[in-house]
């Protein structure tokens, strides 16, 4: 049975961790060291490196502090950085969660933070194991998707068993998010084709245009030299496989990092910045995505790879489906779904989705993911900027 | 009509390539467009290669949609890559030369 850790705000948490996070990087071997002492189960480290002020890097950390899977945040501050401590230590607090901030400067060093640090967190942990769990329906569930390290195989394999995965916890109420605009361009209209509405559908080709237009600017499309080793020639080619994760329901809203879906349905997820090209690539690599898609609420994200991913993240786990049968003998221990057997006729798309999908599931009732296992929390925030989205992003009620 | 070897996947009837569902080695016979090949390299697991023959300029199709465009004539059977097709979009990035000129003479370029 799935159960959550209920949250002021309505939410519930399939983890209780509690979150380190340095606000700037100067502050960032503090924090790990902090979190060095706990099971990485328990603690787990999050942050943003620069030091002159973004309100996306702010919002971002914002949302992750007080995501569902969060039951405690401590806030490791050099001192001297840009980033608003105050304003994020007074949004946790507001969320019902323990904060405390630990600023180096003020505390004495790196030795005196790190002591400060631990013991603060040895008081949290005890409550946050302790805490109560309560039924969890499906509905409750938020769900995103992201592929990397893709091949020739991702489209057809693993990238489709997670668009069945989606379609049905969709048809079971649960909010699902795809995303990575510059691996869309050449679907646009087939996806806006989906829209509920034509409105909807026109914001859906514009993010889309956006994203091609900033790669064209940066030069390189959101492809990797990985990607055609293994049989990509183009980005419409990954486009087309990456598409097929948001499988066949209608598509209901465009949120931006940090949105959380109102209600439950199939969402896009629209990661390229606003304005002029600004801080160089959208995303620098794939848990730059997976950090955006758990600030949007995802208490899971399903991660489809061919070449062979081994990432998982801080806060929310990662589920690694692994579309190509040769990876997946060579890395199974990294692996959480072999959705290669579909190419060798061992298992069809339908069993595969629903094996996804009952996996999530079994999230919620204490099963854990391989990368979970195997300590993995990959965690990158870098700079920046998003208008906010417009009134035909969002279902009307 | 193209006739599809077991080997091969056909994803949309439109499509003028066709996809390795295996690993298949050189020397490998297989039937392409109603025709018997004998592949001249490996042909990796995922990888794509014509259908029928693809004249340039000509647009790539696979999934039922364009996929980028030929920069050269492609024979029925010959290995569709970043060697003879394009992006209509942004170019596409690979190690294949750096490979081949700096890389372990074990790991060779493809094509």
């Amino acid at each position: 049975m799935m159960t959550g850790y209920p949250r002021a705000d309505g939410r519930k948490g399939i983890r209780n961790v509690a979150v380190v996070a340095y606000l700037v990087e100067c502050a960032h071997h503090v924090a790990r060291e902090i979190a060095q002492g706990f099971r990485s189960s328990e603690v787990q480290v999050i942050g943003f490196p620069g030091c002159f002020p973004n309100a996306y890097g702010q919002r971002m950390m914002e949302q992750l502090a007080t995501h569902p899977n969060v039951g405690a945040v401590l806030l490791v501050s050099l001192g001297c950085e840009s980033f608003n401590r105050y304003a994020l230590a007074e949004a946790v607090r507001a969320s019902g969660r323990p904060v405390h901030i630990v600023t180096i400067q003020e505390t004495g060093g790196t030795r005196s933070s790190i002591a400060a640090g631990r013991r603060w967190l040895e008081e949290q942990l005890p409550a946050l194991a302790a805490a109560p769990r309560l039924p969890m329906a499906l509905s409750e569930l938020v769900i995103g998707t992201v592929c990397g390290g893709s091949d020739g195989t991702s489209g057809i394999t693993g990238n489709p068993a997670a668009g069945r995965a989606f379609d049905q916890f969709v048809a079971e109420g649960a909010t699902c998010i795809f995303e990575e605009t510059g691996e869309l361009i050449g679907c646009e209209h087939i996806m806006a084709a989906r829209a509920v509405t034509l409105e909807l559908g026109r914001e859906l080709e514009a993010a889309v245009a956006k994203a091609a237009r900033y790669y064209a600017t940066l030069g390189y499309g959101s492809f990797a030299a990985g990607n055609a080793d293994g049989g990509l020639s183009t980005i419409e080619e990954k486009s087309m496989g990456a598409y097929a994760k948001s499988g066949a329901s209608p598509i209901c809203g465009l949120v931006k990092p940090g949105d959380v879906p109102p209600r439950g349905g199939l969402y896009l997820l629209d990661v390229v910045p606003d304005g002029e090209v600004r801080f160089g690539f959208p995303n620098i690599n794939d848990n730059a995505e997976i950090a955006e898609l758990i600030a949007c609420g995802s208490h899971a994200v399903l991660f489809v790879t061919g070449r062979g991913s081994v990432v998982g993240s801080p806060i929310s786990p990662v589920v690694k489906i692994c579309a190509n049968p040769e990876t997946y003998r060579r890395m199974a221990e990294d692996m959480d779904v072999d959705a290669g057997a579909i190419l060798e006729g061992r298992a069809t798309l339908d069993e595969v989705g629903r094996e996804i999908h009952d996996l999530v599931v079994a999230l919620a009732d204490g099963r854990r993911t391989a990368s979970e296992e195997l300590g993995h929390q990959e965690f990158v925030l870098t700079y920046k900027a998003f208008e906010p989205i417009g009134p035909a992003c969002l279902p009307a009620r | 009509m193209i006739t599809i070897d077991s080997r091969l996947l056909l994803l949309d009837p439109s499509d003028n390539v066709l996809v390795a569902r295996a690993r298949l080695a050189a020397g490998e016979t297989i039937a392409v467009d109603g025709a018997l090949l004998t592949l001249t390299a490996e042909l990796p697991l995922g990888h794509k290669l014509a259908g029928r023959r693809i004249a340039a300029g000509e647009k790539i199709l696979k999934y039922g949609a364009p996929i980028g465009s030929a920069t050269a004539d492609i024979a029925p059977g010959e290995h569709v890559h970043v060697h003879n097709m394009k992006s209509e979009y942004t170019p596409t990035h690979h190690l294949y030369d750096a490979r081949a000129n700096g890389g372990p003479a074990s790991r060779k370029a493809l094509p």
